[in-house]
């Protein structure tokens, strides 16, 4: 431990040297970062509606949007687009985390400490990067909001809650980076907070609004940046509180990081069974023992959300009977059916989305594995190619089908007690998540195919993933003409509950998954694996 | 192992392998016998790593034949790898597993393992097999493979430069494992490595490998003939004659005083010479495998510097 470490300003020599490397490295990903979600509230700002008003009093809209602080259309805009406030603290924190802790774990901060880098270097570069990252992004919405004829000021506010929010969260990883080994805790331990940051804010909000003043929505800072009120009157103050709160979590990041090795976390890992069980003896067994902490995490978190969703379905589908074009929003994505379903058929395939996510991740382990050598020393074994790929595929095609049986279940019971229905709930509701499966599939097949033709490329299922997520969205806002909607596989499943089976799409769908799984397993029987 | 004794074990001929542009091997021939040691030299960047991985099966070849006990590394490639152990140059280890439990996977995957062997060898390679993989250093990490393989029944060993990360006195204790190893069980081995003395210690044959071709092969004793010895001695009598010896080069006077090297057909000569000159003291140096090795990258020096890391 070496708590004496000269100067600060030695401390960050090489800071500038090392933003140059993130903005090289990452210059796409931060590109695709601003313009999606600068474009996620301008695309807002076309559709915002005075029909939001009579929504936004439901305490199911209150949790996943918080309140509506004004009728304006500005006003309405930023409140239509909050429902993915966190997603700005999610990117920023990820970032950061990404080009801390993941690199000190790839090693990779040894090679540059060994430079003349200063010990806070590696840390003041990634904060220095996302934080300017942010500001660009605020600055690029506020300029969209203007553009459509909003007042400057209230855009401006827009944004910079945006960046509030962002910046918030990028410090947050800064804290976290430091407390563990492994960067995967540490975007765990980082996504608890933001979780945690959600459930306070949705929670007060929600309840909030029948006792008067949601005070506890204060302590998220999720929260707080709402109470920033864009377009109603903005309380410009509250961005120098987010700025004290900024410069605390990274102080505190600072001293975490003057204390600990390089390489090491707070918290040391402890010493582990000199011998394997009996049971840890083939492909399968090591893919579960790689696979079980994130895949529990996925089935946890997917459960959590279908619960929020499924108890706030109820009222959204009382305040749809009043508004004639929410409730044809919500139809584009959960189609034609009682209020009800239709929310919780838009849900539905808002899950079925976020379980792709897992199954892209869980079949992207392929190309860690070969990337970082450790696919070579157990294909040297007498494990066949087939059975290697095969083990992690298995948690790509199987762990979104445990995660959506649980989003099913935990929704068919919290939707069944709020109608007094939950024998017949549960099994609907259930049958109504694993239909998402045949669509997820699709990206597990995008994910195989990629490995085993063009290895490099995997990563690229990402994007397709992104490319489904926003034709998701933007269908719900109508913006997307009907060719493009048809790439994706998640339009032509059946909107259920509610919505007409029919078999023919949901067959195509199953087989394209089905042949692109093939033809990954036949690519990768033929390729090096190695050096590609 | 008793069909396989005949023919070589390794037989490799006219291996070619190209990433895009670049050749990484270009005609290679190699050959190793059954229980043989071959040391398998070459830098980095040689083209060390790649033909290990067209044995595994884990790359296919361009052209050219490769055999391995028989039969063929890539269509056979899960049978024959019941009967090969391998320790990769890149050890990587998965990051929530212990030592111990790697050991035992990899092992069990192979097709067993010696728990006795293993065990022992732990106790020799002073491994603790309770730490998770990220806690281990370099030389440690690289201990992991090395156990699992000398702890299995495989009668094939390929090494990848197994020793890079070791400390000296690892390394020590790795060549005497080999050695009894070799005593006691009789296994082939390849030992690919850009570390000359350990190749000196422990190998029957050398292959040296350059810009993926064999540039030359054979017992150190046949490859020692293609070098020479370096003298160094001190004269009672006059050194004037010695630098027109044939065979002498690099002359180095220093009064009585002389260092040269000499070629084999020169060693008569010079030592008659000696003989008759009279000599208070004469040191001579076989040439060791650095002195081979530099004979072979000469043009390109910086290449034979053993550098950290494996080879890619």
């Amino acid at each position: 431990m070496n708590t004496s470490v000269g100067s600060w300003g030695d401390s960050v020599v090489g800071t500038g040297a090392l933003v140059r490397v993130i903005l090289r490295r990452d210059r796409w990903l931060l590109l695709a970062w601003i313009v999606l979600l600068a474009g996620y509230p301008i695309l807002g700002v076309q559709n915002a509606s005075p029909g939001y008003v009579g929504l936004a009093e439901s305490p199911g809209m209150l949790m996943l949007h918080g309140p509506l602080y004004a009728e304006n259309r500005g006003a309405l805009a930023t409140w239509s687009s909050d429902d993915l406030l966190w997603m700005y603290g999610l990117v920023s924190l990820l970032i950061v985390i990404r080009h801390t802790r993941a690199d000190e774990e790839a090693g990779r901060r040894d090679l540059l400490g060994a430079t003349m880098a200063g010990r806070h270097a590696g840390l003041a570069a990634a904060l220095a990067v996302t934080w300017a990252g942010n500001l660009v992004l605020a600055l690029v919405t506020a300029g969209g909001e203007v553009a459509q004829g909003l007042p400057a000021a209230g855009s401006l506010a827009a944004g910079l809650k945006l960046a509030a929010v962002g910046c918030t969260f990028a410090a947050v990883g800064a804290v976290v980076a430091q407390l563990t080994e492994s960067a995967a805790a540490a975007r765990g331990i980082g996504g608890a907070v933001l979780g945690a940051a959600f459930v306070l804010r949705a929670a007060s909000d929600a309840t909030g609004a029948v006792d008067g003043g949601p005070w506890l929505s204060w302590l998220s800072p999720l929260g707080l940046a709402n109470e920033i009120r864009p377009f109603a009157t903005e309380r410009w103050w509250l961005l120098a509180l987010f700025a004290v709160l900024v410069v605390a979590l990274t102080a505190a990041a600072v001293a975490l990081s003057a204390r600990r090795d390089v390489g090491a976390g707070l918290v040391r890992p402890g010493l582990g069974p000199a011998r394997a069980t009996p049971g840890l003896r083939g492909p399968l067994a090591l893919a579960w023992r790689l696979h079980w902490g994130p895949l529990l995490g996925w089935v946890v978190g997917l459960a959590v959300i279908a619960g929020v969703f499924a108890g706030a379905a109820e009222s959204a589908g009382e305040v749809f009977a009043d508004s004639e074009q929410l409730r044809s929003m919500f139809e584009r994505l959960g189609g034609r059916a009682g209020a009800s379903d239709v929310f919780l058929a838009g849900t539905f395939s808002i899950l079925g989305i976020i379980a792709a996510g897992y199954a892209v991740q869980a079949g992207l382990r392929l190309r860690t594995e070969e990337e970082q050598f450790r696919a070579e020393p157990v294909l040297a074994t007498a494990t066949a190619r087939l059975r290697w790929i095969a083990s992690h595929l298995a948690f790509s095609l199987l762990g979104p089908a445990a995660a959506l049986a649980a989003a099913g279940l935990v929704s068919g019971l919290v939707y069944g007690i709020t109608v007094d229905d939950v024998g017949g709930q549960i099994p609907r509701l259930l049958g109504a998540a694993m239909v998402q499966l045949i669509g997820v599939w699709v990206l597990t097949g995008i994910v195989a195919a990629l490995f085993g033709l063009v290895p490099r490329l995997a990563p690229a299922a990402w994007a397709a993933w992104v490319a489904f997520l926003v034709l998701l969205l933007l269908d719900a806002f109508d913006q997307v003409g009907q060719t493009l909607l048809d790439l994706s596989p998640f339009t032509h499943l059946p909107k259920l509950p509610g919505g007409h089976l029919d078999p023919t799409p949901l067959g195509w769908v199953l087989g394209t998954a089905v042949a692109l799984v093939i033809v990954g397993l036949l690519g990768f029987r033929r390729r090096d694996v190695g050096r590609t | 192992m008793t069909s396989t004794t005949a023919e070589a074990v390794i037989a490799v001929a006219g291996l070619r392998k190209s990433f895009g542009p670049t050749r990484a091997l270009d005609s290679l021939d190699l050959s190793v016998g059954a229980g043989e040691v071959h040391g398998f030299l070459g830098p980095n960047g040689a083209g060390k790593t790649t033909m290990i991985r067209i044995l595994l099966g884990l790359m296919r070849a361009d052209g050219g034949s490769a055999r391995l006990l028989g039969r063929d590394p890539w269509r056979d490639a899960t049978q024959l790898h019941r009967q090969i152990a391998y320790v990769p140059g890149d050890v990587a280890l998965w990051p929530s597993l212990t030592g111990g439990e790697v050991i035992d996977l990899l092992g069990r995957m192979r097709g067993g393992l010696d728990g006795k062997r293993r065990d022992e060898l732990l106790e020799r390679f002073d491994l603790d097999p309770r730490k998770k993989g990220r806690a281990y250093s370099k030389g440690n990490r690289q201990k992991v493979p090395l156990v699992a393989a000398l702890a299995s029944d495989a009668e094939l060993l390929l090494l990848d430069e197994p020793t890079s990360g070791l400390d000296p006195l690892m390394e020590a204790e790795f060549r005497q494992v080999i050695a009894e190893d070799q005593q006691e069980r009789g296994r082939t081995v390849l030992l690919s490595s850009h570390i000359l003395n350990e190749v000196e210690a422990l190998c029957d044959r050398v292959t040296i490998i350059r810009a993926g071709r064999a540039v030359e092969t054979g017992t150190l004793a046949q490859l020692r003939h293609l070098t020479r010895t370096s003298v160094s001695v001190e004269l009672t009598g006059s050194t004037q004659e010695l630098g027109g010896l044939g065979g002498v080069q690099d002359l180095q006077v220093d009064g009585t005083r002389v260092r040269f090297g000499v070629d084999s057909a020169g060693l008569p000569g010079v030592l008659s010479f000696l003989g008759a000159a009279g000599v208070h003291s004469v040191v001579c140096q076989p040439p060791t495998l650095e002195e081979l090795f530099l004979r072979h990258y000469e043009t390109q020096p910086s290449l034979a510097e053993p550098g950290p890391g494996g080879t890619r």
